[in-house]
């Protein structure tokens, strides 16, 4: 969808020529989040830029659908792009509602339905049109201008986006906030979007594709997960941090790592059978007990059934935790801390029972490096989480 | 805020001091006096302010236009050393320019309302530069990357974001003017300069003041008439005079 060949741009300063971006291929796929992700200066912002020609490009092209967009006028070129910047830029002589019709007005839609577009952008950000519509920018709070500064570009419903550090100027709590807001969104909306930061955690959580800039050169571009287990170099993996394998719980689902092996009982099944059933799995302190439906309610520990006689149902302890398919291994991994045990029980969404996750495969799984395409093909992007 | 606080002081003191000087001049029977020129200030009133009205009108129809045109991008390599001449310009007292109208104009009407002309659209012309180029990089890059024309960010962005700026300098720029158009009587443009200066010449205190207390309150009331328009004319947004 948004495409880049070779795209450079050389600054000519008083000091000599900067290159801030040197021959930059890539490609985001429709509805993707590409995160654009270096230090300081190392041409995130120019590369974006180049993209709706607020900065020209030195050489290179960009396509947008496959189109090449040299060919196009600059401002039919910027009103298909939705644009964030980073300092938000809302005009501060109109008010929120006429800031974020700006892009409609332009594009000559009659009043009833840019007045209407208004109201819908707001529900979108959560925001109450009533109480905000006839204010005034200077009367909004940072993260309320950051919101509206989202809605404007999103205003006329323009394929691509451009964000540009776009949440930077929210402090964390809100901005998780935001960001979680965006994502919602974007899983109805399904924009192609460039986006800057240069937060890694924001990248991990927002980004279908990372790309990782340095000194002008796109040095890895690859989904997260691929990013965290296998960083092309010693950049790239100072970059990300020593806490990288750490990061990619956050990636990780339930589904990619759930093991369907597990034994049970029932109620009706006797001590003895519980104890056989544990020495046969080779369990050390316990077997999940489910209801008819396979829906897990307790567990039997070895000692019980060591020490009494009986039927399971009467001798069952409370069940420490049950995880999702869905969730991911960083709640997991919480979960086995706060009940000090090295594996839980996995439920889909109507609580049958589907396996286990044990802290086994999960340090598996994150201590292996990047092995299939197949778990990136089936384990979604963590949109909504 | 403090400055307005502070004007609004002012305001205050100069009608109470007006009104005790009424007292006063009602006492002293200097009123009747004063009456005895009230077809001439009535006159010479309106001639003062059409001398005002013309060289102030030609002054902003030409200076806004002026400062938009230096604050584009493509003539920002002279506009820097042409608003430099321009604050040179603002330098030479009034007087001086006027003198210089006269030399080339010769004696009249003409050559008051050129030279009051040139001593209004030097504050014009400065602030609707600097308001124009002090609209922030940021808020000029979002309306490029929205896809609005060269055009349409003057219109919907720059201009509604200086023009308090602009504002300001019309404001300025007219109480300059109407202080100074008693002078074009010097070279013979009549206004409430003549009762002014005859009133010097003849040491006739009352007929000085004729002209002298109409032309403080004419500069007073332009001065409110003007600031009444920014505040009705600028967007609520961008106006400090009416943030809540
Ligand atoms: N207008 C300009 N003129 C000259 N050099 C520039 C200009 N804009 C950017 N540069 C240089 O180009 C390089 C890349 O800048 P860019 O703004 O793209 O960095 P960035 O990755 O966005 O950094 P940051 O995270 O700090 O925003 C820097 O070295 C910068 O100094
Ligand atoms: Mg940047």
């Amino acid at each position: 969808m948004i495409r880049l060949d070779n795209l450079t741009k050389v600054f000519d300063t008083p000091d000599g020529a900067v290159v801030a971006a040197d021959h930059i291929s890539m490609e985001v796929p429709r509805g993707e989040i590409c995160v654009l992700l270096g230090p300081s200066g190392c041409g995130k912002t120019t590369t974006l830029k180049m993209i709706n020609r607020i900065v020209r490009s030195t050489s290179g092209k960009v396509f947008l659908d496959g189109e090449d967009t040299s060919g196009l006028d600059t401002e039919a070129l910027r009103r298909n792009i939705g644009y964030v910047i980073q300092q938000i830029g809302l005009f501060p002589n109109m008010t929120i509602e006429e800031n974020i019709t700006v892009v409609p007005k332009l594009l000559g839609w009659d009043k009833q339905r840019y007045k209407t577009r208004a109201r819908e952008l707001m529900d979108m950000i959560a925001m109450d049109a009533e109480a905000f519509l006839k204010r005034y920018p200077s009367e909004l709070s940072g993260g309320q201008q950051q919101r509206i500064g989202v809605a404007r570009a999103l205003a006329a419903d323009p394929p691509v986006m451009l964000m540009d550090e776009p949440f930077g100027a929210i402090d964390p709590i809100n901005r998780a906030v935001i960001q979680d807001e965006f994502l919602k969104m974007q899983a109805e909306l399904q924009k192609t979007i460039m986006f800057v930061s240069h937060d890694i955690d924001e990248a991990i959580k927002m980004g279908d594709r990372i790309a990782i800039f340095r000194e002008g050169k796109l040095v890895q571009y690859s989904e997260p997960d691929e990013l965290l287990s296998a960083p092309k170099n010693t950049f790239v993996e100072s970059f990300l941090g020593e806490d990288r394998a750490l990061k990619r719980l956050n990636l990780v689902r339930v589904r990619d790592v759930i093991s369907d092996e597990i034994g049970t009982v029932v109620g009706n099944d006797t001590l003895t059978t519980a104890r056989e059933r544990i020495d046969a799995h080779g369990y050390r302190d316990a077997i999940l007990l489910v209801d008819d439906r396979r829906r897990p309610i307790g567990v039997i520990s070895r000692d019980t059934t060591g020490s009494h006689q009986g039927y399971c149902r009467d001798h069952m302890r409370g069940l420490p935790a049950v995880v999702n398919l869905g969730d991911d291994l960083r709640k997991v991994a919480s979960l086995m801390f706060a009940h000090d045990t090295t594996w839980l029980p996995c439920v889909d969404d109507n609580g049958t029972l589907c396996g286990q996750i044990t802290q086994r495969d999960m340090t598996h799984h994150l201590g292996s490096r990047y092995r299939a395409r197949r778990s990136a093909a089936d384990s979604e992007k963590p949109v909504g989480s | 805020m403090p400055i307005r606080s502070l004007s609004s002081a002012l305001k205050l003191g100069a009608a109470i001091l007006l009104f005790l000087a009424g007292v006063w001049a009602q006492a002293s029977g200097l009123v009747d006096e004063f009456r005895f020129y009230w077809p001439d200030i009535r006159y010479l009133s309106v001639q003062h302010l059409w001398l005002t009205a013309i060289s102030g009108g030609l002054a902003v129809v030409v200076a806004v236009p002026l400062g938009v045109l230096l604050s584009r991008p493509s003539v920002s390599r002279w506009a820097e050393s042409l608003m430099q001449l321009l604050n040179v310009g603002t330098t030479i007292p009034t007087l001086a320019v006027l003198a210089l109208s006269m030399s080339f104009l010769g004696i009249g009407t003409a050559p008051a309302i050129f030279g009051l002309f040139v001593a209004t659209l030097l504050p014009i012309a400065r602030n609707t530069y600097v308001g124009l180029r002090s609209v922030s990089p940021a808020l000029m890059e979002a309306a490029a990357g929205i896809g609005m024309s060269p055009l349409q960010r003057l219109l919907r962005v720059e201009l509604p974001n200086a023009l308090y700026v602009i504002f300001a300098g019309i404001r300025t720029a007219l109480a300059i003017n109407i202080g100074t158009v008693p002078l074009a009587f010097l070279i013979g443009a009549g206004g409430l300069g003549e009762l002014i200066f005859t009133g010097i010449d003849l040491y006739d205190t009352v007929m000085m003041l004729s002209g002298a207390i109409p032309t403080a309150l004419l500069a007073v009331l332009v001065d409110v008439m003007i600031a009444l328009i920014t505040f009705l004319v600028v967007p609520r947004g961008v106006n400090p005079a009416r943030q809540r």
